[in-house]
């Protein structure tokens, strides 16, 4: 389907919070925004479904917990363990239970090792974020002090422009694309 | 939008808006580096060069090349890791800690506070790192699986606790600072011009991760920062207090005491914050960062100082309150030689510096004057290396047979190395700011209209 884009571009967070609300009560698409910083109250104007990032933190910690456990049973109790048995400072290593106290630390930091630095990585590859990738933004002040709301409309170009006029927008960009 | 009080005083001065932040904050990365940034990095340089012979000479020579003995078998070298750790600490409190407890008045500070944290672990990281002898077998403290026979590591230990913790928490720091640091680079890359400087410009879009600014992506951002805060609060807590454990578990009068873990926190973030305000009040200055940072910022941070400068007053009476009522003799006789024997001066050192001198903030001209200020940061931080040299000296050099007391005196080598760290953290911190966005643009730009002086009119 052939889509036309229009990029409005704004100067306050306020107006983009208010011209997004009415565009979409309109049933106009609003694409998507581009700004220097996160507008709070933006995410549900634009019916932006919740991040499931803490979640994938939280399973990544179970897995670090498990990573922990696992790797100081097989080598305190089990593995390594059974073959060399180790009696330092009076902390002998025959069931993990009993031991479980100076695990604790290790567990713990595995945990989060694994949570934080496999939720970053999903972060990153979920945002597309990687040395060496460009920019998809359409301008390059949306970085610095702009705010572009990027409309998507097919035969109701006239009623977007006013609706977008009646608005504190300071540019309209019309962008013919495929 | 977020409304806040008129009373409560702005956090940005001046009459700024977005674009006067980028261009303030871009200035020192595209402009040149001035007189003074000059000498301070030649000085800096030609401390760390020296360090680096140093470091090149123990390892040459062997542990021997350092003024240990039999009786003191762990002096500088446990003192200043023990101090550099402790000055990471109040990074990752200004960035987690302040995060989840909403406070604004951080996004001025954490981006310096955590550069700051992760060039002074790497320091840390230093001296267990020379400590070994053989460095580049280092890798033998992670468990590998190896051909060394029963060569493994000890998870009863504290010293393989350390390790555990002081890597995930460098690395979790490091990946903090650069999830912050994407949107600013962004920032930068957008304004390099192609034609002027081709190379910057790569190396920021390298450096940037193609950031577009995206809602979805800023919503990412935003509960990522949240949950890595909440991941990096327990965990900064739990590093010092395992560094802590590595003398708690043993059985040494004057370490072993239960206290031990919240007074080295506490004493951590202390000695941490003291670091900030030194590096800050210079750094506001040389790359003009005064609108963001300031005496508002400093005032806050003197009040931490002087809130954990009394928690650590109190933990030093404590520990001397338990040696007298625990009856035990070697107990009493540890903690009567620090405060009245051979190493009294050292326990006055840290008594006056960590625990009389911050109570000068309770006034408020001090309080809120840079030049006070910086004084007194000076002082903590040299209470609190003494602080380390006392736990650890003075526990040691009278131990259980009176025929082996003896003193500690540093080598030239020990004086050398240390000082050495302190010469490559500030090559590190003055590349930083002048490669880096010093301060967090995207996060401050959100506060302007609820907390710039000029908004709240």
């Amino acid at each position: 389907m052939e889509n036309k884009i229009i990029h409005a571009i704004f100067d306050d967070e306020q107006d983009v919070l208010s011209v997004v609300k009415d565009l979409r009560d309109q049933k106009i698409v609003v694409n998507e925004v581009y700004s220097p910083f996160p507008i709070h109250g933006l995410d549900s104007v634009l019916g932006l479904k919740e991040t499931r990032m803490a979640i994938t933190a939280f399973i990544y910690g179970c897995i670090g917990l498990s990573f922990g456990a696992l790797l100081i049973y097989y080598i305190m109790i089990s593995g390594v363990g059974k073959s060399w048995p180790m009696n330092i400072g009076g902390k002998p290593n025959f069931t993990f239970y009993h031991n479980l106290p100076s695990f604790v630390p290790i567990i713990f930091e595995c945990t989060v090792l694994f949570a934080g630095h496999l939720m970053s990585l999903t972060y990153l590859f979920r945002n597309r974020l990687y040395p060496g990738a460009t920019t998809s933004s359409p301008d390059p002040r949306t970085t610095d002090d702009k705010f572009l709301v990027e409309v998507i409309y097919d035969d109701n170009k006239k009623e977007v422009i006013s609706l977008l006029k009646k608005s504190n927008v300071s540019e309209i960009n019309e962008k013919d694309e495929v | 939008m977020h409304k806040e009080s008129k009373i409560r005083d702005p956090l940005i001065l001046g009459k700024k808006t977005y674009h006067d932040i980028t261009k303030d904050i871009a200035r020192p990365v595209e402009g040149k580096a001035n007189k003074y940034w000059w000498i301070l990095f030649s000085l800096s340089a030609v401390l760390m060069l020296w360090g680096f012979a140093c470091m090149a000479y123990t390892i040459g020579t062997g542990i021997g090349a350092w003024g240990l003995n039999k009786t003191v078998d762990w002096a500088w070298d446990i003192t200043n890791f023990v101090w550099w750790i402790g000055i990471g600490h109040a990074g990752t409190l200004i960035s987690a800690v302040l995060l989840l407890f909403r406070q604004k008045w951080r996004m001025a500070i954490n981006r310096s506070a955590e550069a700051m944290t992760i060039f002074g672990v790497a320091q840390a990281g230093l001296f267990p790192l020379i400590h070994m002898g053989r460095p580049w077998l280092a890798y033998w403290v992670f468990p590998i699986p190896n051909q060394f026979g029963s060569l493994w590591v000890n998870f009863n230990s504290p010293l393989l606790w350390d390790v555990f913790a002081i890597s995930t928490y460098l690395t979790v720091s490091v990946v903090f600072w650069y999830i912050g640091l994407i949107p600013d680079f962004a920032m930068i890359r957008d304004r390099m011009d192609k034609t002027i400087s081709p190379m910057r410009k790569k190396l920021y879009t390298l450096m940037a991760f193609g950031w577009s600014g995206r809602a979805k992506h800023w919503q990412r951002f935003e509960e990522v920062s949240l949950v890595l805060a909440g991941l990096a609060t327990p965990l900064v807590f739990s590093v010092h207090s395992i560094v802590s454990m590595d003398f708690a578990t043993s059985v040494i009068p004057g370490w072993h005491t239960t206290i031990f873990p919240p007074y080295f926190v506490l004493g951590a973030l202390f000695s941490g914050f003291a670091m900030v305000e030194t590096l800050l009040i210079i750094m506001r200055k040389v790359v003009n960062m005064e609108a963001y940072i300031t005496i508002k910022h400093i005032e806050y941070m003197n009040v931490i100082i002087l809130f954990t400068g009394s928690l650590v007053g109190v933990a030093y009476i404590t520990e001397l309150f338990m040696a007298w009522y625990s009856g035990v003799e070697f107990e009493q006789y540890a903690f009567l030689n620090r405060a009245t024997g051979p190493y009294w001066w050292a326990y006055a050192s840290m008594m006056t510096c960590n625990v009389v001198i911050p109570q000068l903030y309770w006034i408020y001209k001090i309080r809120t004057s840079f030049v006070a200020t910086f004084i007194l940061s000076i002082f903590v931080n040299i209470g609190m290396w003494f602080e380390r040299f006392v736990i650890i000296v003075t526990s040691l050099h009278r131990d259980f047979l009176p025929s082996s007391w003896t003193m500690f005196s540093p080598t030239f080598i020990d004086i050398g190395i240390f000082l050495g760290t302190i010469g490559f953290f500030f090559v590190l911190f003055l590349l930083y700011s002048r490669a880096f966005p010093v301060v967090a643009q995207a996060e401050l730009k959100s506060i302007l209209k609820s907390s710039g002086s000029e908004y709240k009119k």
